[in-house]
């Protein structure tokens, strides 16, 4: 879901610079007060971190479309400490993609931080709100990791679409969609599994935490 | 985490001998095509400051991505289990 370095045009560059900054700062902060609060915290947000780091770098054959994509790894941090400590989290490895493996880029880390950090686990969070005390906690890691990872790949295309609307801004964002959000779709199912398999190796540490939401 | 890395190898597998004939590149690539489609004109007005020099050195600096967050998650997860073990005795 990396827009590439430069493909953005500077406005719109800059408008989702003023959308993910706050986020990411207000997340800056949460984390350390987070830490403070409660030692523990520092190893539950590595862990968090840790996962957006494995998961985004394992690209992932997609029957549907023939082409690659990799997960975001970002449901477990949105569960367990909600969107914007997530877009910092996010932040950190796209800056390390943009930097080092021309993956992404400076002047649209804005735009992809916006969908993988902060848009699509919002998305994960609601529904993380809506479920939490209706479905087994595995369950419930599933279905906010598969949202968090496929919205955020609905947005790439919206954005992509916003940037580069042809002749209509719905034909666009289709076509966009049918590159992006087709393809995530089992990756996004892949990721899913991950979360609920890594989660009850997470929870007993985080009880208190969760049910505090 | 044995489960998850055989699952994933599993599905992997699936995946690659059920796909069509296609390439199996990059999506983002396909957008940079669409996006060539769509705004002909268009031409990036920034370039990435730092590329791999090869392929090889591409994927050694994803693995190393893989490796920081494996380490991170397999290092906390264990120490909090060993932790809440040795509480129990």
């Amino acid at each position: 879901m990396h827009i590439m370095e430069g493909f953005l045009p500077p406005l719109w560059a800059t408008f989702w610079f003023a959308v993910s900054l706050p986020a990411m700062a207000y997340g800056a902060v949460r984390a350390k007060k987070l830490i403070n609060e409660n030692p523990r915290n520092r190893a539950l947000l590595a862990v968090a971190g840790g996962f957006i780091f494995v998961l985004s770098s394992l690209k992932i054959p997609s029957p549907v479309t023939g082409s690659c994509s990799h997960p975001t790894g970002t449901g477990i941090s949105t569960m367990l400490f909600g969107p914007s400590v997530t877009a910092f989290l996010s932040a950190i490895v796209l800056l390390y993609q943009a930097l080092l493996l021309a993956h992404g880029g400076i002047t649209t880390l804005g735009a992809n931080t916006a969908s993988m950090g902060f848009i699509g686990p919002l998305a994960g969070w609601i529904v993380y709100r809506g479920l939490k005390d209706r479905v087994s906690m595995r369950m419930l890691a599933f279905v906010v990791a598969v949202v968090a990872d496929w919205f955020t790949y609905v947005v790439t295309s919206i954005q992509l679409a916003l940037a580069f609307p042809g002749v209509s801004f719905i034909k666009s964002a289709l076509t966009f969609m049918g590159i992006f959000a087709l393809t995530q779709i089992p990756v996004a199912v892949v990721e899913g599994i991950f979360a609920a398999l890594l989660i009850s190796y997470i929870v007993q540490t985080s009880e208190d935490r969760l049910t505090r939401g | 985490m044995k489960n998850a890395i055989s699952v994933l190898f599993l599905i992997s597998c699936l995946l690659i001998t059920n796909g069509n004939a296609e390439s199996w590149t990059g999506a983002d690539e396909k957008a940079e095509e669409a996006i060539k489609q769509i705004s002909p004109d268009y031409e990036p007005w920034f370039s990435p400051v730092w590329e791999p020099p090869s392929g090889e050195i591409e994927s050694l600096l994803f693995s190393l991505q893989s490796a920081i967050g494996a380490f991170a998650v397999g290092y906390f997860v264990g120490k909090s289990r060993a932790n809440k073990h040795a509480s129990n005795n």
